[in-house]
């Protein structure tokens, strides 16, 4: 079944210089991922998960192994979509052209500050209507119809579709930032820390939502969190990472239910219930 | 009279070898911003140092210039300008367009047609389309370099969303030969149809931003829109009060404390040759009593 690979890790690592020294921020991360699926990594902070996201997403090159994607035959819209290789292919040797392209087309990315992945100065609209634009849009009752579309999906109120984000609740950036990123139907979507800095009643509606779009749309995706509710909640399979490393990984219900290593036994053992 | 003390066109010769080297570039990829070593003139920055070193690296002795501000030959800027190439190079000046064969503009473009033996010089303050949009200077030059242009229909859009029409009324961008994305320089959004397809070479300085672009003779521009909100550009409801033009370029000029406006040709070579042909204006401002108060009504809306 290698050929419905969606994304595959092989050994990859990334090394930053601390001081003089060099450091691993993660080392030796292996696994596969296929369309549909949802993992979960989870760990402490400074584990290397978000070095790990931004590795898989192409915003920093690995210094050591391999990440390589499935690239969608696709005459179209982009320059580049039309040529090149197609089928799973080392990202590392695309052109940044065609890694911009996938960013924005096949590819979402979900920041855990909204800030970072909103355009703060520009309205709602304009910011769910960004991709299209970028990929040749030029009708704007269209690009408003989609836009309105998207906020009825995502459960923001269309009547402030005109207003700038900064006006949004924390809650309703993360849904703007959602949608944003999901207009292109995406098939990859990357997030990191989505949830965190919401309060519990908001957390569990956006986690309802990113749910039902992760069902509808058959998105696959890679959730970066620190909250093993939220990666029983959302993941089908979950990687534990500590120090940079893989120390388990396998089906979200094995993990939790019975952990192997004495790490994620710790991480298991220290949620608070109530 | 040349003065003999400077050299000939204030810059010296390996100058302005280095700036026609980047205007070679320049017009060999139309619309891409060209990096030059932007030198110190004696004018403050903004008052078009940018311009004035284009125009000194390709003025030659029989060249005839002419210097506009504003669409107007007798402003500060163009008289202060004319005067330093008059004195640096003793070639002849005039304010006939007709006559020129190098212009030298800020903020306008002639109103009448320019011809292949015509270059036109722009004064750009800032040559960056995308400035307000992406801050990071590596971003834009990715973003050229890639031909991604979306986020320029970004604020397009974000303009109608807020305002009901495309709020750009200057400096409105343009896409070069269908491939850069172009300031115009502040010209009005009235001048940007001039620019596609004409016969002049149009040649634009940053004096600050140290670039230069060109648009070559016969280069399609094409004013960034959208399907359903075609590019238009501004139509007065009066004609030029002293020679009667209705399609030119006007200037509203208040003339009195009660609303009175007074609308005129700002290209005053035009203005003054309709005159010489026997056109007349009706002379007279135009009663607006109301003007204030309706922008008023419509500023709160």
């Amino acid at each position: 079944m290698s050929s419905d690979l969606l994304l595959s890790v092989r050994n990859a690592g990334k090394q930053f210089m601390q001081g003089q020294r060099p450091r691993w921020a993660c080392r030796g991360v292996s696994f596969d991922l296929y369309p549909g699926e949802v993992l979960a990594v989870v760990g402490e902070s400074g584990s290397g998960k978000s070095t790990l996201l931004r590795l898989l997403a192409s915003r920093l090159a690995c210094d050591e192994g391999s990440v390589f994607y499935d690239l969608r035959e696709e005459a179209g819209n982009g320059v580049a979509a039309s040529r090149g290789a197609s089928g799973l292919v080392d990202l590392a040797g695309l052109s940044e052209a065609r890694l911009r392209w996938l960013a924005r087309t096949d590819w979402g990315f979900v920041e855990q500050h909204a800030r970072d992945g909103l355009r703060m100065n520009v309205s709602g609209g304009a910011n769910i209507g960004e991709r299209m634009m970028a990929l040749g849009a030029r009708h704007y009752g269209k690009l408003r119809g989609e836009a309105l579309s998207w906020m009825e999906r995502v459960e923001l109120d269309v009547d402030r579709i005109d207003d700038l984000p900064g006006t949004y609740s924390g809650g309703m950036q993360q849904r703007l930032q959602i949608a944003r990123n999901l207009v292109t139907h995406p098939r990859l979507v990357f997030m990191d820390e989505p949830t965190t800095g919401l309060d519990v009643s908001v957390q569990a509606r956006l986690l309802d939502l990113l749910r039902e779009l992760v069902d509808q749309l058959h998105l696959a995706a890679v959730i970066v969190t620190h909250d093993l509710a939220v990666a029983r909640l959302l993941a089908h399979r979950m990687l534990v990472m500590k120090d940079g490393c893989v120390v388990e990984q396998g089906l979200t219900d094995r993990v939790l239910d019975d952990p192997q290593h004495p790490y994620t036994q710790l991480l298991v053992s220290s949620v608070l219930t109530p | 009279m040349m003065d003999e003390h400077y050299n000939f066109g204030f810059l010296d010769e390996r100058t302005k070898k280095m700036i026609r080297r980047a205007m070679l570039k320049a017009v060999a990829i139309p619309g891409y911003q060209v990096p030059f070593g932007s030198r110190e003139m004696p004018f403050a920055y903004g008052w078009g140092t940018g311009g004035v070193q284009v125009t000194a690296s390709i003025i030659g002795r029989d060249d005839v210039l002419k210097v506009i501000d504003q669409g107007a030959d007798d402003t500060t800027n163009a008289v202060n300008i004319r005067r330093f190439f008059a004195r640096t190079t003793g070639v002849p000046t005039t304010e006939k367009t007709a006559e020129a064969t190098i212009i030298q503009t800020r903020h306008r473009i002639p109103e009448a047609a320019l011809t292949e033996a015509q270059t036109i010089v722009y004064q750009v303050p800032m040559p960056e389309p995308l400035f307000r949009l992406e801050p990071r200077r590596l971003e834009t030059i990715t973003m050229h370099a890639l031909g991604e242009y979306g986020l320029m229909n970004v604020k397009l859009y974000e303009d109608i969303a807020q305002l009901g029409a495309i709020s750009k009324t200057y400096d409105y961008p343009v896409l070069v030969n269908e491939r850069y994305l172009t300031s115009p320089s502040p010209i009005p959004k009235f001048d940007n149809p001039k620019m596609h397809m004409n016969p002049a070479l149009q040649l634009f300085g940053a004096g600050r931003e140290k670039r230069i672009y060109a648009i070559p003779p016969y280069t399609s521009v094409r004013s960034l829109d959208f399907e359903d909100h075609p590019f238009e550009v501004q139509r007065w409801e009066h004609a030029c009060a002293l020679c009667g033009a209705a399609e030119s370029f006007l200037d509203e000029m208040i003339v009195d404390d009660e609303g009175s406006r007074l609308f005129v040709c700002s290209d005053s070579d035009f203005c003054s040759g309709r005159r010489e042909a026997g056109h007349v204006g009706t002379q007279q401002a135009v009663q607006m009593p109301d003007a204030l108060a309706r922008a008023a009504v419509e500023g709160a809306r």
